[in-house]
């Protein structure tokens, strides 16, 4: 389903008949929604804003400007490099697993084989699961005595025995696994309708001028697929940007500050350190992260909208 | 490969491989499901051994007793925060997406790509003046407060899902309706609302699993008697450290409401999760 769902000419109040205070409802209808998002997005943000410029520290109110001191400090600290490195190693891997695996899937479900709709459903079903569960079970998987290096001997494969999350050298593989378990089937949802649109006539041409398989596959299929990847590379990558809840159950950001992120720190500076400023500038430095992503994307979809 | 290429050949071994490969990445996601259900059947005696991967010996169901007398009080916070948030989410979702598919005014584009992006940011940049407001109206720390804030920030991707279900409904029949002299709230209950089942279900769906997942609201907004069950659960682990029975049954117990829902209605769920990819 697309932003892009064909749309009908609307009606414009003013080509109907005579004045009417109808033509007023519309606009109170809409307006609550108006105010609501007006303050809750926009006027929130602005606050945020403002408090990142001064120098709020404990539970009262300080007002006092501090300029851009916060970010001049944040970017100063040990901890706040760790989260940038962390969050940008953690994305690029976590979209590299989602993208494969969903591809993967995708591929091998519009195989036309018999009880491919058994297998989506299983492929699909982390996505209705909350985080929580997952960070809660994986966090159990990847409990380096009990959990899967024990399987890992049973069946062999000994040679991938890994501390997991205890070591910071390995914890943060561990997030990408049971980030990528939970969300790539979103990826597979949208390869597969992508898949599942191409004309069979497409094919059956290349086949009449004599492309192998194979070739039809590099030089028609995946050519196809640019678009799609794009928009999973930005939802998925937004996503990442932003997780919060797996980090906070798996590792808290640890050991160390191994896989602490800006959107973990930020929740830590103001909720448990009552350092209000520092918060509310890691708070906008990750809003300016995430709208470098979307703001294009949003105006590249409603855009391409109208010109259909 | 078309079907008609599968329906000449009965047997091939790339499917053989095909199989198998679909067996393998089934394997990959049903590895938590499996260790959920070996663990919670087991006894705490039994966790405690180094067989975690077995069968339990002597399966119980004491780890479920335990995990619904500790969970049962936020289990009931989840229901009293979802199915409020829920249906006004739902209701303002379709208002906005009525007017904003039919009854266009000069500036719409740019009011619904503003709506839009409220759903994208992270809610760290609204956090803290979230907090000092609801402090400030006496909403802090409870469930109603919570309903609220799952109302404000619902409001995006309800509308985005109703503008798009009413934009395939044709023009000419709104304007019919008007020529015979319906108001734009009779348009509404007695043209549009009729024919909103879909909608409804695809947005309630959405709103449901999203609101009953939710964790940096719930964990932020409330206080520990008016807690969620999601952060109840992640509660446990603190509690409960080694008792990974009840961790493994608390977390089945979770995940349990959005799991029938997805099993009953998956068809919806799907297109819920695919509207917010904008270009499916």
């Amino acid at each position: 389903m697309a932003v892009a769902a064909t749309r009908e000419r609307p009606i414009r109040g003013r080509s109907l008949g005579s004045f009417s205070w109808d033509r007023f409802t519309p606009f109170f209808l809409i307006a609550p929604s108006i105010v609501l998002i007006a303050i809750f997005v926009y006027a929130f943000i602005g606050y945020t804003a403002f408090i990142s410029t001064t120098k709020w520290y404990g539970i009262a109110p300080d007002y006092t400007s501090a300029g851009l001191t916060q970010y001049i400090d944040l970017f100063g600290l040990p901890r706040f490099q760790a989260d940038v490195s962390n969050t940008i190693e953690f994305t690029i891997l976590f979209l590299i697993a989602c993208i494969l695996l969903g591809f993967g899937s995708a591929v091998l479900l519009d195989q036309h084989v018999r009880g491919t709709i058994f297998f989506q459903n299983i492929y699909l079903f982390p996505l209705a699961i909350s985080f929580v569960v997952t960070g809660t079970v994986w966090r159990w998987i990847f409990n380096p005595n009990f959990g899967i290096n024990l399987l890992l001997d049973d069946i062999h494969l000994g040679f991938l025995k890994s501390p997991w999350l205890a070591d910071t050298r390995t914890a943060l593989y561990g997030l990408v696994i049971a980030a990528a378990w939970q969300m790539s089937g979103f990826c597979m949802a949208m390869f597969l309708a992508g898949l599942r649109a191409i004309p069979d006539e497409l094919r059956e041409a290349a086949r009449v001028d004599g492309a192998s398989e194979g070739r039809i596959f590099l030089r028609v299929i995946l050519p196809l697929m640019r678009p799609i990847t794009l928009s999973a590379i930005i939802i998925l990558g937004h996503i990442s940007l932003k997780i919060f809840d797996l980090v906070y159950v798996m590792t808290f950001g640890g050991p160390g500050y191994a896989t602490d992120m800006p959107s973990l720190y930020m929740w830590v500076a103001v909720f448990r350190q009552n350092l209000y400023g520092r918060g509310a500038a890691i708070a906008m430095v990750l809003l300016i992260m995430v709208a470098l992503l979307i703001v294009p994307y949003l105006v590249w979809s409603l855009r391409s909208e109208d010109e259909r | 490969m078309s079907t008609a290429a599968v329906a000449r050949s009965p047997f091939r071994p790339a499917r053989l491989i095909t199989y198998a490969l679909l067996l393998v990445v089934a394997a990959f996601y049903l590895l938590p499901i499996y260790v959920i259900a070996v663990t919670a059947f087991k006894s705490f005696i039994e966790v405690s051994h180094t067989t975690p991967w077995q069968l339990p010996s002597a399966p119980s169901l004491d780890a479920f007793g335990n995990a619904f007398t500790t969970l049962a009080p936020s289990f009931l916070n989840s229901v009293l925060l979802v199915v409020p948030a829920t249906l006004l989410s739902a209701l303002l979702g379709s208002l906005n997406g009525y007017v904003l598919s039919k009854w266009r005014f000069r500036g719409a584009d740019l009011v619904f790509t503003l709506l839009l992006f409220g759903m994208f940011i992270p809610y760290q940049s609204i956090l803290l003046p979230l907090v000092l407001v609801l402090q400030k109206i006496q909403l802090y720390g409870g469930i109603p407060g919570l309903v609220l804030t799952h109302v404000v920030y619902g409001i995006p991707i309800t509308t985005l899902i109703f503008r798009n279900y009413y934009a395939a409904v044709p023009t000419e029949v709104i304007e019919a309706a008007r020529i015979d002299g319906a108001s734009v709230l009779g348009i509404y209950r007695h043209v549009l609302l009729p024919i909103s089942m879909p909608g409804f279900v695809v947005v309630l769906i959405w709103q449901f699993t999203s609101i009953w997942n939710e964790f940096l609201f719930a964990v932020t907004l409330t206080l520990p008697d008016q807690w969620p069950i999601t952060v109840a659960l992640n509660g446990l682990a603190g509690s409960l450290l080694a008792h990974y029975e009840i961790q493994m049954a608390g977390a089945l117990l979770t995940a349990l409401p959005p799991l029938v829902i997805y099993i009953v209605l998956g068809r919806y769920f799907i297109r819920g999760l695919l509207a917010g990819a904008l270009k499916g």
